[in-house]
Parts: C-alpha cells; sequence; structure tokens
C-alpha cells in the first residue's frame, strides 16, 4: 500500500472515531450546548446547574456503591475459586470448568433479562441495590474465574511448597504468599468488573424503580428519553463527570502496563 | 495440564471446595436457574398483571407457535441477522483488521491517538455513547448533518438500521482491532519481507502470508463478536426499537414484549430461542479452544 492510501486511512478512521467524541468535550463549557460541536466559551455554568440536580449525585454515588460491591465479590470468590480449581484435583473440576466457560457465553444479561426478573420479584429483591450487585456478581465471576484459573496455573508453585516446608498452615500460604504473587491478575479482574459495573444499563433499568436507587448510566438514560426538550446543559455536564472515571481509568492502566491483550475480555 | 494440579498449599479436597463453593452457589442462582426457569416460563401465559400474573396456565408449545406466526419476531429476527452481519462479522472484523494492518507502519504518536480513540469509543458507559451518537445523528443541528450538508435529515428515524450498525461497528471495533494486533505480531516478518521482494503486492501478501497465519484467529474473533453483538442492548438505548420496530433486534424486541408490554410468558420463549443461538455459537468457540491445544 502507497503512503498516501494509509494515510488517508488514518485520517478516515481518526474522524470517524473522533467526531461523535467531540460533544462530550466542548458542550459540558458551552454555556448553550447545542447538538452540534461549537468551539465553547469555557464556562462552568453547566456543572453548577449539575450540582442542583438531586439524582445526579445520588446516581454517582449509586454506581460507585454497585460497582465497589460488586468488584469486591467477584474478585474475592473467582480468586479462591480459581485458586482451588488450579491447585487442587476436586471431584468434577473439568466440568466444572467446562460448565463455566460455557454459561459465561450463553447466559447473558439480555438473553437472561426475563427470568433474572423473575427470579428477584420472587425473591423481593427488586428495587433493591444489594439485588443487583448480586445478579451482576453472579454474571461476572465465571468469566473472571476462567481468567484468574489461567493466570494462577501459570505461577510457579515452587514458593507454596516452601513455605510448607517452613511449617506454613495451609490458609497462611494462602494470604502471605499466593495473594502476593496473583496480585497483578486481581488487579485486572477488578479493574474489568469496575469498568463492565460502571457501565451497566440494563441490569439497574430492569431491577430499580426508585430514582433515588438509580445508578448513573439509568439516569442518563432518563435525562435524554424524557419527553420534551433535552436540558443539555445538564446533559452534558452529567456525561462528562459520569464519563471521567472511566478515562482516568484507561489512561492509568495504558501507562502502567499498556492496552495489549492480556485476557482483558469484556463481556 | 496434568502437572499444575499438584495441591501445593496442601488445602486438601474438602477447604478447596469450601473455596469454590460461594462462586458456584452465586452462579447457580444467577445463572443457572434463570436459564432453566425460561424453559418452564416460556411454557406458560404469564403476565406481569392480570388475571396471568396470579395464575398462569401451561400453555405447552402455543408460545412458540405464536412466535413462528408473528411478524413482529420474524422481523426481528431479521433486523438482528442483518445487525450481526453488518456490524460485527464485517464492521469490526474489516475494520479492526484494517487498524491493526495499518498502524504498524506509523509513527507512535498517531499509533496511540488512534488507539486511545478506539478503546474509549468500547470502555465508555453505552449511555454515554448512546446519547453522542443521538446527537451527533440528530436531524435537529447534528453534527453529521453539518459536515455532509445534509440539513434536517433525522438518521435514526430515516435509516435506523443502517445508523445502529455504523454505531455498533464506531462501539466494539477495539476488541478486533486489540486481537488482530497480537495476531499480527505473530506473523513472522521474514516471510512477509520475502513475499515483498518476490512482487507481492500488499492484497497477495495478506492472502499467502498473513491469513494462514491468522485462520484461527480471524474464526475465535468471529464469533465472539457476534456472540456479543447479538446480545447487545445498546440499539434500544439509541432507538428504543423504532420507529415502528424497523431497528428491533431480538434483544430490544424481548424487553418491549416481556418487560415493558408485561407479556412474561411469551418473552420468555424467545429468551430461550436466544439462550439456543448462544449455545450453538458458544459449543462452536469451545471446540476451537479445544482444537487449538
Amino acid at each position: 500500500m502507497g503512503r498516501l492510501a494509509i494515510t488517508a486511512f488514518v485520517a478516515a478512521a481518526i474522524a470517524f472515531w473522533a467526531l461523535p467524541m467531540l460533544w462530550l468535550v466542548t458542550a459540558p463549557f458551552n454555556s448553550h450546548p447545542g447538538l452540534d460541536v461549537s468551539w465553547p466559551d469555557w464556562t462552568l455554568e453547566n456543572f453548577r446547574k449539575l450540582s442542583e440536580n438531586p439524582y445526579a449525585f445520588s446516581s454517582l454515588k449509586n454506581s460507585v456503591y454497585l460497582a465497589v460491591g460488586t468488584m469486591l465479590g467477584v474478585t474475592v470468590m473467582a480468586a479462591l475459586a480459581a485458586y482451588s480449581l488450579s491447585r487442587v484435583r476436586i471431584p468434577g473440576r473439568n466440568t466444572i470448568l467446562y460448565g463455566l466457560l460455557l454459561l459465561s457465553s450463553i447466559v447473558t444479561g439480555t438473553a437472561a433479562m426475563v427470568p433474572i426478573f423473575q427470579l428477584m420479584f420472587a425473591l423481593n429483591l427488586v428495587d433493591d441495590r444489594s439485588g443487583v450487585i448480586l445478579v451482576l456478581t453472579g454474571g461476572l465471576l465465571p468469566a473472571a474465574i476462567f481468567i484468574l484459573k489461567d493466570f494462577m496455573d501459570a505461577t510457579p508453585k515452587s514458593y507454596e511448597e516452601s513455605a510448607r516446608v517452613f511449617g506454613a498452615t495451609p490458609l497462611q500460604v494462602l494470604r502471605h504468599v499466593v495473594l502476593p504473587i496473583v496480585r497483578p491478575g486481581l488487579a485486572t479482574i477488578a479493574v474489568w468488573a469496575l469498568v463492565n459495573v460502571w457501565s451497566d444499563f440494563l441490569t439497574s433499568y430492569i431491577l430499580l424503580r426508585d430514582p433515588t436507587k438509580l445508578p448513573a448510566g439509568v439516569v442518563m438514560y432518563t435525562f435524554y428519553s424524557e419527553g420534551g426538550q433535552a436540558n443539555l446543559p445538564l446533559i452534558s455536564a452529567f456525561s462528562l463527570v459520569y464519563a471521567l472515571p472511566v478515562v482516568a481509568l484507561y489512561l492509568f492502566v495504558n501507562r502502567r502496563y499498556g492496552f495489549r491483550f492480556h485476557g482483558g475480555i469484556k463481556s | 495440564m496434568t502437572v499444575t494440579s499438584v495441591d501445593a498449599a496442601g488445602l486438601g479436597r474438602r477447604r478447596a471446595m469450601g473455596l469454590v463453593t460461594p462462586a458456584l452457589l452465586l452462579v447457580t442462582a444467577f445463572l443457572v436457574v434463570p436459564a432453566v426457569w425460561t424453559v418452564y416460563l416460556g411454557m406458560t401465559d404469564y403476565r406481569l398483571t392480570g388475571i396471568q400474573a396470579a395464575n398462569p396456565q401451561f400453555v405447552g408449545l402455543d408460545n412458540y407457535r405464536a412466535a413462528l406466526a408473528d411478524p413482529d419476531f420474524r422481523n426481528s429476527l431479521w433486523l438482528t441477522l442483518l445487525f450481526v452481519l453488518g456490524s460485527a462479522v464485517v464492521g469490526q472484523t474489516v475494520a479492526g483488521f484494517a487498524l491493526a494492518w495499518t498502524l504498524r507502519g506509523v509513527p507512535r504518536l498517531v499509533r496511540g491517538v488512534v488507539e486511545t480513540l478506539v478503546l474509549l469509543a468500547w470502555i465508555l458507559p453505552s449511555s454515554i455513547v448512546a446519547f453522542l451518537w443521538v446527537a451527533y445523528l440528530s436531524g435537529d443541528g447534528g453534527t453529521l448533518n453539518a459536515l455532509l450538508h445534509t440539513t434536517g435529515t433525522d438518521w435514526l428515524l430515516e435509516h435506523p438500521m443502517a445508523s445502529i450498525i455504523v454505531f455498533n461497528t464506531w462501539r466494539g471495533t477495539a476488541f478486533s482491532m486489540l486481537l488482530f494486533s497480537a495476531a499480527l505480531g505473530a506473523v513472522p516478518p521474514s516471510q512477509l519481507e520475502s513475499a515483498r521482494l518476490a512482487g507481492a503486492g500488499t492484497f497477495a501478501q495478506l492472502r499467502d502470508v498473513v491469513l494462514p497465519h491468522i485462520r484461527g484467529h480471524v474464526l475465535t474473533n468471529t464469533l465472539l463478536i457476534s456472540l456479543w453483538t447479538f446480545n447487545d442492548f445498546s440499539p434500544y438505548l439509541l432507538t428504543a426499537g423504532g420507529p415502528n420496530h424497523a431497528s428491533e433486534t431480538l434483544p430490544v424486541f424481548i424487553y418491549n414484549k416481556a418487560l415493558y408490554g408485561g407479556q412474561l410468558g411469551y418473552g420468555s420463549a424467545i429468551s430461550f430461542i436466544m439462550l439456543v443461538i448462544n449455545l450453538v455459537i458458544a459449543l462452536f468457540y469451545v471446540r476451537l479452544l479445544r482444537e487449538r491445544r
């Protein structure tokens, strides 16, 4: 391919991916934001309006609660399960692993939304944030166990063996020897779970009713889908605030580890 | 595979099973039980409200017969096929490969910019990117109309399927790009070099040198992104299935019928059909993984 063709293609790609995103950078700082992209007058007025909206701040708190709760549940349970599956020949181990691999791809939030709603209704967990955490944790666990098990299979067992020789109990070995070694794997799973839940829309949309319990993803949607003129100053400022943690996390991960394929598979 | 299962920490089977149990319980409760329950619910006339809510009747395969006769369902199936073929199999695969291939030869800075943009489109929350596209495609002062001088064209109303296909290509290409970058890294540069010296053009190089090396990756990539696109709910955030069912892919159809329209039994039957399609794709994928080992 000629240099010119490559340059043209790369320019087209930048335009295709950047153009829809420009609004997110310009509109929040525009005193009269429209739907188009225009040079802003760098006002912070929209953020002041945002701070007066009763649902904006509570929704971000709810998102933090859901994301952190799910992240802790997924990381801890996946780590324990993955370690045991990696090191101990539990009866039916291969069946469990095969089942988890299939389940994680078959029973998705969209395909199972009706029975999940039914189940939570029967358990009296509709409109309950803990219910959302349980559903999200159950959904993310199979893939998390899989990624972590691969990771643990690849770590040497000699440290654990020597700790045993020096008389450490199995739980001490887990805490003081295994945990530090697998920390990068746990960090990957934690970040992956955080980003997934932070972006989630459908689970909370189905299971929560009370506007004060809704996370940012759903509140963002109600801001623009409710009838009448869309409140663009509010929407633009809120989008930016809601997006920033993801952008920050991306920059951090990219600088620290590089965004290459290590199993960062999004569901 | 076999050597890895030495119980180095001296955990013992019993304790190990204890550590696996919490995860398995949650997975059973929130993935296995719902999947099995769909089979039962799909054979009832269960509804969100009314008599059938309190006392649902077993109706056998009626819901499946109704689905086959339902023009909205057949329309939805067809739109889903278009959506998966257009945005995943063609859109994301072609764009992802083209990016992975061309970005090898551009300056570091440019490469970083393109990759960051493509990755941000992938990881930003879906309701934000959905609104960004609603604004971009709007007939009421949207940026695309200003660029193309097509004032007043409401893309989401006039071309809903094309819009969500382009949107999902934009949204999901990052995965294919990352996967193909990793795959291309494994193609021996010496082979490409000798093909070039022998006078092979770009197309011939791709066909004769690159493709044989990455065939497995192409297949893996196609299966995974098809599965994800098939289960993607974000068209709802752009068009809610409209106008008049014109962009109602299967997940949106289920939502509109079952949770919005209250026909839980009928919606469960459609969900079960979705689960079966997912199972078929997943079995192909698992088989592929095994062959490679």
